[in-house]
């Protein structure tokens, strides 16, 4: 059975700025990022949906200890967001000063910016096809 | 289905970088095992090793085919499992298996790890290789943060405030390192403070230093035989009477149970009801505490607290010695380390090793008959042992 929507359409409809999921033709949900199946029914009957980008925060932290190469980055904010369709996308949330991150960014509205950051890979994951040009991050600002 | 038991087991100190090898650490452990069993290597009909990052700290793979041979089991079937930090755990609960099934009767099961030697950086990379490493790992997910994730996660859904969450989470570390002080295997041998946590530097906010276990170089085995062998090796055979596994998705595909970690409650679901008990038969439990907030939240899905409420176990003493369920007191992997591949085996050593009163006296828990081990591996590989003391 064909993957409907592979890592390599989505990263790239990321990095141009445009979500993509999937809506479930049975159970009506929607599963994002994609999978095989409908993250809510187990469902293959699945087709490609825009997503708005839209939602509020559930939680986060902030990283200061780094994986090796990415030293630089820290410290960074990721933040867990429930989208406005439901399912949860991590992404990084980049319009505050990570050291002035706290409780209350739960609940917070946001949404996607404009342009993704994108990680390039490293000695372990650059290799694929399906992540040429490097994984976009799901990029988010206060809405 | 036949009874297995646990009828020898092998520990190495964990440590910080060693100075051995993987196979060198793991071919300690066994024979340790093996020599424990009154049994010699080439009784062992079969060997299934946790290891997970081997081909990174020292460039070897197949860690277990060359275990076999350096502990003189010939050519016997030995085989690798890799469910990160729940690697040995699973190689115990297979073991346990094909014991049970009748096609094996005796099995040397464990695991061993050299994180500690790769360093933090390249060990926090590769740790962070059991995320998701296409939707996950590229926003800068690491292991500290996502415990990191759900303490916050867990504060905002039982509304609990995060100080309060904090220094129940403080609790956790304290104890740990108290009782770790006096294991022998231990990697810290030192007593911390509340305070002591609450200064140390932030890793991933909320978790500070103190709130994480080390990375840790090890090695841990036990064999298994069927019941009918068990009872002419030993007077002192411990049963595992119940086993559970299960697997989970990503951090994100996880939204309608975090920060529960629903594989958890599946997987000790299983163990329980296999062995006919429930969480307040349980005299000891090893688990998982890779950060101080898992403790809380493991505790909770086992079954001994409410959700929300589990911090208050460490508050009021139930985890000590004496309490209602004495929890980690090996130390647990914050303070007697967490050489990823060797926990699963290690907490079962530790229960083994309570049971025949083996363990120092200032750790002892008195009339263990039942012990359960918890061991989650990477975003939700989960597995639970039950072991019962057979004399």
């Amino acid at each position: 059975m064909d993957y409907k929507l592979t890592f390599k359409e989505f990263n790239k409809a990321l990095k141009r700025g445009k979500l993509l999921g999937l809506k479930c033709r049975d159970c009506g949900k929607f599963t994002c990022p994609p999978k095989m199946a409908c993250q809510e029914c187990g469902s293959t009957n699945l087709d490609i949906a825009e997503l708005n980008g839209s939602g509020k925060v559930v939680t986060f932290t902030v990283s200061y200890v780094p994986s090796e190469g990415r030293e630089a980055e820290a410290p960074y904010t990721i933040v867990m967001v429930e989208l406005d369709e439901g399912p949860w996308l991590m992404g990084n949330l980049t319009d505050i000063d990570p050291n002035k991150v706290t409780m209350d960014v739960i609940d917070r509205s946001v949404k996607l910016g404009l342009r993704s950051k994108v990680l390039p890979g490293d000695t372990y994951s650059i290799g694929g096809k399906e992540a040429e040009g490097g994984f976009a991050r799901p990029t988010f600002v206060f809405a | 289905m036949r009874k297995v038991a646990i009828v020898g087991t092998g520990h190495t100190p964990f440590t910080f970088a060693a100075e051995k090898s993987s196979v060198e650490l793991f071919s300690e452990a066994a024979m340790d095992a093996i020599n424990e069993s009154h049994l010699k290597s080439k009784d062992v009909q079969a060997m299934y090793v946790g290891n997970v990052l081997g081909d990174f700290s020292e460039g070897q793979a197949m860690v277990q085919s060359y275990c076999a041979d350096d502990i003189g089991a010939f050519h016997i079937p030995s085989t690798r499992f890799e469910g990160a930090c729940a690697s040995s755990s699973l190689a115990i609960r297979d073991a346990f298996i094909w014991v049970a099934s009748g096609f094996y009767d005796i099995v040397l099961a464990g695991g061993v790890e050299t994180a500690a030697k790769m360093g933090t950086p390249l060990a926090t990379r590769t740790f962070a290789m059991a995320h998701d490493s296409h939707y996950e790992y590229p926003i800068g997910l690491t292991f500290p943060g996502f415990f990191a994730m759900l303490a916050h996660l867990y504060c905002s859904k039982y509304s609990v405030p995060l100080e309060k969450l904090k220094e129940q989470m403080a609790l956790v570390s304290v104890q740990s390192h108290r009782y770790g002080v006096h294991n022998a295997f231990a990697q810290f041998h030192k007593e911390i403070a509340v305070e002591d946590v609450l200064k140390g530097f932030m890793v991933c906010s909320p978790l500070q230093l103190l709130d994480c276990c080390p990375f840790s170089d090890g090695a841990a085995a036990v064999i298994l035989t069927s019941e009918e062998k068990a009872k002419e090796l030993t007077d002192k055979p411990v049963y595992i009477i119940g086993i559970g596994q299960s697997s989970s998705g990503k951090l994100s595909a996880q939204k309608d149970y975090a920060p529960r970690i629903r594989a958890r409650e599946v997987s000790v679901k299983q163990a329980y009801d296999m062995a006919g008990i429930k969480p307040e038969d349980v005299d000891l439990c090893e688990l998982h505490d890779c950060f101080s907030i898992a403790s809380i939240i493991s505790a909770e899905s086992l079954g001994f607290a409410e959700f929300g409420k589990g911090g208050e176990l460490w508050q009021k003493g139930e985890t000590k010695i004496g309490g209602t369920i004495p929890i980690n007191i090996s130390g647990g992997l914050k303070s007697k380390g967490h050489p990823i591949g060797a926990t699963g085996a290690s907490q079962v050593f530790e229960i083994v090793h309570q049971m025949r009163g083996h363990v120092e006296p200032e750790r002892q828990v008195e009339g263990v008959n039942i012990g359960l081990t918890d061991t989650l591996g990477g975003d939700g590989v989960l597995c639970n042992m039950v072991l019962q003391k057979g004399w």
